[in-house]
């Protein structure tokens, strides 16, 4: 019985040195996971960098995944957010064809999708879309019959909605965020560590 | 020697090598099972002024399995070194064997200088790319004032939560470079991995009560109970509410093989009744284990009418093979601290009767209580070992089916009495392992049990023991055969023995000529005085037990079976002609 496969978004904030995008990469490498769209830049904290990951995995798997990128070392929190009220963007540059005739359909197009046109040459113009990834597949789809030359894309990045604690943080990562407070466990309220995420787990198949 | 290191907090200046062996020191290593080379010899240059103990291997896999022994026999990291490229590649079966088996050691490799990384420099290997999926973690240290930093958080993530292998490369600049030593400054970070979960008292009373209202129970112990010391906890909990315990091979010593509560060994070559009882539980309670496939058989039929609670460390373990209704995740020692409160009194004599029952109507497979027949089985020999040694031996085995009679017939008391690579099943662990525990616990029996395989694979470090003045007792398991794989081809391959007969050499004289004396056992009745000879020779010495050649390892399930589907033995045994 195999899973069903879906696009899984892991936030992973690391420590900023080689070899850690190695570590991670590798977790997906060994089960036979395609890395799908990756985003790595610095954060608001100092040598602390962030990972948006998006792998078409089950639900099972994602689990055993975001549990193992948890324990390298060099990994200061991980999240799946796939489930989660989030924004996502990504960017992309797009060089089309654009003969004399097609500019103007071409400019139509760019202005119903508030993308940008950031290179404009005797036959081709570029075009700069940021947005979802339903946007962006949208506007390949509406370019596709003008003459794609070449596209490039960003790996999307991904954020969670308004404030709130992250699920699965644990003490010493809110230490690390500079929040030192040690969160009471009451019974019934809500849970804190590894076992709020546990709560939640259920193998999508044995 | 020089001088006791003064533990005082002022800096010195010292080069890389000199720290290493500083912070050794102060790690409280007493010894090192390792091999030079180019690029770890300005180390070696420093050893001389240390007082920590170098045992000099004959390959660096054997440095590693020591490592790892000496580590498992004390619960103390095991320290290993090689120089880079070959040295490094070669340590790579015993990490992964480490990793597997949840063992602390720490692999320092020299590397070739900073300078010249990654321009395929002569021995220069990626021995941190190479290692990373079977490391708990591994540095790549480029100058001497990162050396002590890292070793001690080598240390510190090697032998905390979930223990494994780290390894720490260290190139040669770094090596002879210097800088102020400032062992305070080095302190290991308060990395995130500090266990710092802990399940809610709701999950704990969840958890008692499925006890509390379970009618049907099993303890699945597991080699966390050593790792976590947890072993007086697990008593008290089987004893409170009179729970079965049935064990894994590496959970072996965690819960003594003759209080009335061991169901014995679970999983392919367990005992029948204890996976017939897995099956029948109603409340599975997993203590420090993960589920193997080599325990559970066929995962949709796996104690199917149980609920499962799962105490484990390793929050990646929880619902990885077989979906708990309870994971209770952090110290296994610290939860039975808090569960044994609620835990009630009871008692399950029904549910023993049944297990009773299914004991009765297995196979008998008891050979040590046949007649003798003139056929020298291995289950003699083991179980012969075990009275010599009144179940009081560290035994360490290597892999293959005198591993599984082993865990069959010797009755193991004590934790961290059976050393044994049970992930990875690595031939030619024993020989090596069974060092490093000597050198761990030098007042105990220490006993190899190997095949013929596996002993052939690193039976180069005879002239360790030798050079060391080691006395541990050898006892291979000589059947002509790569057993295990021989039953397989006979169960699964009509027989076809592809690759598996085997040669060996005259183990007596190959013993003599590393001036260890050997014996050559043949017969039932002479198991015993050559143990007795052995045992009491004043340092090692070797028996090569010619054993029955096609004897294969019973109860059996096979790979991928139903745990309650076992291949038992078939009898009438010893009725086989003699003259086979």
């Amino acid at each position: 019985m195999t899973e069903r496969e879906k696009p899984h978004t892991f936030v992973v904030y690391v420590e900023n040195k080689p070899g850690v995008l190695n570590r991670i990469a590798s977790l997906f490498r060994r089960r036979g996971y395609n890395i799908e769209s990756l985003a790595v830049g610095h954060t608001e904290r100092p040598n602390i960098s962030r990972m948006t990951i998006v792998s078409s995995i089950g639900e099972g798997a994602a689990h055993r995944v975001e549990a193992n990128i948890y324990k390298l070392v060099n990994v200061l929190s991980v999240e799946d957010v796939t489930h989660a009220s989030t924004i996502s963007r990504s960017l992309a540059l797009i060089k089309v064809e654009a003969a004399e005739e097609s500019r103007h359909r071409l400019m139509e197009i760019v202005r119903v999708f508030r993308a940008r046109v950031v290179d404009l040459a005797p036959r081709s113009l570029v075009i700069e879309i940021t947005g979802a990834e339903d946007k962006i597949h949208a506007l390949v789809d509406v370019l596709r019959p003008f003459g794609i030359l070449e596209m490039v894309r960003t790996g999307q990045v991904v954020m969670r909605r308004g404030v709130q604690e992250r699920a699965n943080e644990s003490a010493s990562q809110k230490a690390a965020r500079g929040d030192t407070r040690q969160s009471e466990q009451k019974p019934g309220s809500e849970l804190t560590g590894a076992n709020a995420l546990v709560e939640a787990e259920r193998p999508g198949s044995v | 020697m020089n001088e006791p290191s003064s533990h005082s907090a002022a800096p010195r200046k010292l080069t890389g090598a000199e720290i290493i062996w500083e912070c050794l020191e102060r790690l409280g290593v007493e010894h090192v099972f390792g091999y030079p080379g180019g690029a770890i010899l300005p180390t070696y240059d420093a050893l001389t002024k240390s007082r920590v103990h170098h045992v000099l291997v004959r390959h660096e896999q054997g440095a590693t399995h020591m490592a790892d022994g000496y580590a498992r026999a004390s619960g103390r990291v095991g320290v290993a070194l090689a120089t880079s490229g070959p040295g490094a590649t070669n340590m790579v079966t015993g990490i992964a064997t480490a990793m597997m088996d949840s063992s602390p050691i720490v692999c320092i490799t020299g590397q070739v200088g900073s300078a010249v990384l990654g321009s395929d420099a002569f021995q220069e290997t990626d021995i941190t790319g190479i290692t990373l999926p079977i490391t708990k973690h591994n540095y790549l240290v480029t100058r001497a004032d990162e050396i002590a930093i890292s070793l001690r958080e080598a240390f510190h993530i090697a032998a905390s939560d979930r223990p494994g292998p780290v390894l720490v490369d260290i190139t040669k600049d770094a090596q002879l470079g210097s800088c102020e030593f400032d062992w305070d400054a080095a302190a290991p970070r308060a990395h995130r991995q500090v266990p710092d979960f802990f399940p809610a008292p709701a999950k704990l009373d969840e958890a008692a009560a499925l006890i509390n209202e379970s009618q049907r129970p099993v303890i699945l112990a597991g080699h966390g109970i050593m790792l976590s010391g947890a072993g007086e906890e697990v008593r008290r909990l089987a004893e409170t509410a009179d729970i079965p315990v049935a064990l894994t091979l590496l959970g072996l010593g965690a819960f003594p093989a003759s209080h009335a509560l061991n169901l014995g060994m679970m999983g392919m070559h367990g005992e029948a009744w204890v996976n017939q009882a897995i099956q029948e539980s109603d409340l599975l309670i997993a203590l420090g284990m993960r589920f193997d496939d080599r325990v559970t058989g066929k995962l949709n039929t796996y104690a199917q009418k149980a609920k499962k609670i799962h105490v484990e460390i390793d929050r990646a373990e929880i619902n990885k093979n077989v979906h708990v209704d309870v994971p209770l995740i952090g110290d296994l020692r610290e939860i039975l601290h808090r569960l044994l409160p609620l835990v009630k009194a009871n008692r399950h004599s029904e549910w023993w009767s049944q297990v009773h029952v299914s004991k009765q109507d297995s196979a008998v497979r008891d050979i040590q209580n046949l007649p003798d027949s003139g056929h020298l089985y291995a289950a003699h020999v083991i179980n012969d070992l075990w009275r010599e040694t009144k179940g009081d031996a560290v035994i360490v085995t290597d892999v293959g089916q005198h591993q599984m009679w082993e865990a069959q017939y010797y009755h193991h008391e004590k934790p961290r009495s059976l050393i044994t690579s049970g992930g990875l099943g690595t031939m030619g662990f024993a020989l090596p392992a069974a060092i490093g525990a000597k050198f761990a616990r030098p007042e105990a029996e220490v006993w190899v049990v190997a095949g013929d395989g596996g002993f052939q694979m690193t039976m180069a470090e005879l002239a360790t023991i030798v050079q060391e003045k080691l006395n541990v007792k050898i006892a291979i398991i000589n059947n002509g055969y790569l057993g295990m794989v021989r039953q397989w081809q006979e169960f699964f391959y009509e027989g076809r023995y592809a690759g598996t007969p085997l040669l060996s050499p005259d183990y007596v004289k190959l013993a003599e000529a590393y001036g260890i004396p050997g014996l050559m056992v043949t017969e039932r009745s002479q198991v015993v005085p050559a143990l007795h000879t052995s045992r009491f020779h004043a340092g090692a010495a070797l028996i090569d037990f010619r054993v029955e050649q096609e004897d294969s390892v019973y109860p059996m399930v096979p790979a991928g079976a139903d745990l309650h589907a076992m291949i038992r033995r078939p009898t009438p045994l010893v009725e086989r002609p003699t003259d086979d």
